[in-house]
């Protein structure tokens, strides 16, 4: 063979950027974001309320009190971490497993849950909460990622649009499009890929032939990162950094951060057990975002069992709350759901919005 | 003879013919080990290796785009669509592209893929997996829409659509999948893919219906019997093509006819049927053709999904409507 690839080889180019080792210890003294001690406790907090919550949510699913729900431990660092590093009007346009990055930008949590049930009222963002509700349908956001990053820089914002999917998610070609927009037009636009090695069942070796999703930045033209997403300090540097470039005029960024899912896919009937083995499971949760991160605020002083409990206390009243204030909201109607297809009925609606009013009033 | 869910009675079809044919491919996303995420595929990965059932990446135009290219090698690919309202991510690799194969090539190639995809209310799925979509498939010159509301029809029907030379849509409902068993012949059978099936026999009203609502019209009958209206009940087993003459026959007989659907109102299939018949059989109708069916809005995931589906009730109500005209 005459020619040779020029890129045989690339994925070496993306080496899993590290702050925080397994251990707790600073391995990339350099790269330490600027945070304060408050900051980091305030990333800790997160991250166990977060825990907390998706246990209480499983347990609530199981209950047959919640609806959809999309178990989120293992990735705490890599929503949250990214959440973290945004300003109030960042644009958020989340996957249907990213509603914790929601509720830490604003989101109430009852209305978490409401969303949860399917009830319209929990898609519907707080005036000071820019996102869309999350995505259902694989791919989707990431064009429409593309659109709210150029739409900014239009406006002369200094905001960034980010968006996540997974590793299933970056091989819908609606992927391709929206980074590749958002590099042609050099929009302010993040692409977070949470590879937590599994599509539901299929594992990331048999989405594409590429090593890692990172290196797919190099056919856009545009810096990628692949990031250890059980480091929520890195998950953190990485965005951070994405999100100065796109502010500055610098375009998009897309970063691969590498993390595991230890539930289930949803609670609807997902069966872990026949696609992943109990030694896979357990590599992984030595690489817990907590655990680490919890020695690395000990060992400094700021974090203690007895805080951890207070938090894990306090994130169960609210969550008792907030459940029992979306119990309060009246069912979703019918005719309700017809009033809020379109802004002004049309006709065939405004005789079908008569039929079911008396159906309803049976 | 063996007592079987539809599921079971769809593993069962998928197995028959891929024992039959060797050009017979299934494939979609977590069909291989997983065996789908309604364990449609169990067991076949292992049956029949890697090479014949498989996973793809998660890319619904991907699946069906190259199901469309590995028709032009000879094999006869059955795709999974996850949930069907994921379709629309694919809809120009089924619409613009495998129906009109056979049509752009003169014939030179064709598209022999059936693609199986779960569909249908009333099991709590969230937004965009219980849409039913037919409606949208029938619009398509070149497709066939089929649409089981058994065990029994979906072994018959599917072996029928993957022996198909053209591309079909075989839509399951998530509803009829273990709601009940039904006797199924171990052996291979086919089901044409254009005739309807009386499923109950009836004087006074001609009800017709597809998958779910098949069941809530034979309900309805039951309790119609009762109140001495004898209801004859149509299930029309193929969506597109439509078997009108099944509908007339019938409608000749009762002068009258319901049209019952699971989909929204506007278009879609009812509303070609009513079409259909008072063209073909106006004068022998003592009653405008009804259609039961959903609201023109999105699917109401879970919130009031019930007061959104038609029901045995609503169709009760419109045979009576239809009775006092
Ligand atoms: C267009 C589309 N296709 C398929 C699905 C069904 N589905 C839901 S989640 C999922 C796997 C997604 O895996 P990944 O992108 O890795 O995200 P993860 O769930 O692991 O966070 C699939 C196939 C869907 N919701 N939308
Ligand atoms: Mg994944």
């Amino acid at each position: 063979m005459v020619f040779k690839s020029p890129v045989e080889g690339i994925e070496e180019k993306f080496e899993m950027i590290q702050i925080l080792n397994e251990d707790g210890k600073i391995v990339n003294e350099d790269a330490m974001p600027d945070l304060s001690d408050d900051d980091l406790v305030e990333l800790m907090r997160r991250m166990v309320y977060t825990r907390v919550l998706d246990q209480r949510s499983i347990a609530l699913n199981r209950q047959g009190r919640l609806g959809f729900y999309a178990p989120t431990a293992g990735q705490e660092a890599s929503q949250l971490g990214s959440q973290f590093a945004l300003e109030q009007d960042d644009f958020i346009l989340p996957g249907y497993r990213d509603v914790p990055q929601l509720i830490w930008q604003g989101l109430p949590l009852y209305q978490a849950f409401l969303f949860s049930r399917g009830h319209y009222h929990g898609n519907q963002m707080p005036e000071d909460v820019q996102a869309l509700s999350p995505q259902i349908i694989i791919g989707a956001q990431i064009t429409q990622a593309a659109g709210v990053a150029l739409g900014m820089k239009r406006r002369g914002k200094k905001n960034v649009a980010i968006t996540y999917t997974g590793d299933g998610g970056a091989s819908q070609g609606d992927f391709y499009e929206g980074v590749n927009f958002a590099g042609a037009y050099q929009a302010p636009a993040i692409f977070i890929v949470q590879n937590n090695r599994f599509a539901i069942s299929v594992p990331v070796e048999k989405q594409s032939a590429a090593k890692t999703i990172a290196q797919k930045s190099v056919a856009m033209g545009i810096p990628g990162f692949l990031v250890d997403g059980m480091d929520v300090l890195a998950v953190y540097k990485v965005v951070q950094e994405a999100r100065e470039r796109a502010v500055n005029g610098d375009g998009p960024t897309l970063i691969e951060t590498l993390t595991y899912r230890y539930g289930p896919h949803t609670m609807a009937g997902d069966d872990p057990t026949r696609y992943r083995t109990e030694d896979m499971d357990s590599e992984w949760e030595k690489k817990d975002p907590i655990v680490r991160f919890r020695k690395f605020l000990e060992d400094k002083g700021l974090w203690s069992e007895e805080k951890e409990n207070e938090v894990m206390e306090k994130a169960k009243e609210e969550i008792k709350t907030a459940i029992k204030k979306a119990d309060k909201q009246e069912k979703q109607s019918v005719t309700e759901l017809i009033s809020i297809m379109h802004e002004e009925l049309p006709v065939n609606l405004k005789e079908q919005m008569e039929e079911y009013k008396e159906k309803e009033s049976k | 003879m063996a007592e079987m869910t539809m599921i079971q009675a769809i593993t069962d079809a998928l197995r028959t013919e891929l024992k039959n044919d060797d050009n017979v491919l299934v494939f979609g996303e977590d069909v291989g080990q997983n065996g789908g995420v309604f364990r449609a595929t169990e067991g076949l990965q292992d049956e029949f290796g890697e090479e014949r059932v498989f996973d793809t990446p998660l890319a619904e135009s991907g699946i069906i785009g190259m199901s469309v290219g590995l028709s032009t090698q000879g094999y006869r690919p059955v795709p999974e669509i996850q949930f069907f309202g994921f379709v629309f991510e694919a809809m120009d690799a089924v619409v613009g592209q495998s129906a009109r194969m056979r049509y752009r090539s003169g014939g030179r190639w064709h598209a022999p893929i059936t693609i199986r995809s779960p569909f249908g209310g009333g099991v709590h799925t969230p937004e965009l997996h219980a849409d039913s979509l037919e409606g949208f498939m029938t619009q398509a010159p070149g497709l066939r829409v089929v649409i089981p509301s058994g065990p029994y029809d979906a072994k018959g029907l599917l072996i029928s659509s993957i022996r198909n030379n053209d591309p079909v849509i075989f839509l399951e409902h998530m509803k009829l999948y273990r709601s009940f068993r039904e006797e199924v012949p171990e052996d291979e059978y086919t089901i044409d893919l254009d005739k309807a099936n009386v499923v109950r026999k009836g004087t006074d009203m001609t009800l017709v219906a597809y998958g779910a609502m098949v069941h809530s019209s034979i309900k309805a009958a039951e309790e119609l019997e009762e109140e001495g209206i004898s209801c004859e009940v149509i299930d029309l087993r193929t969506v597109s093509p439509i078997d009108i003459d099944t509908i007339l026959e019938s409608v000749k007989k009762t002068n009258r006819a319901v049209v019952v659907q699971e989909a929204q109102r506007q278009a879609g299939v009812a509303a070609g049927i009513v079409a259909e018949i008072q063209e073909r059989a106006i004068l022998h109708l003592e009653a405008p053709v009804f259609r039961v069916t959903a609201p023109d809005t999105v699917y109401p995931f879970s919130q009031a999904e019930e007061v959104w589906l038609p029901d045995h009730q609503d169709i009760k109500e419109k045979v009576k409507e239809s009775m006092n005209f």
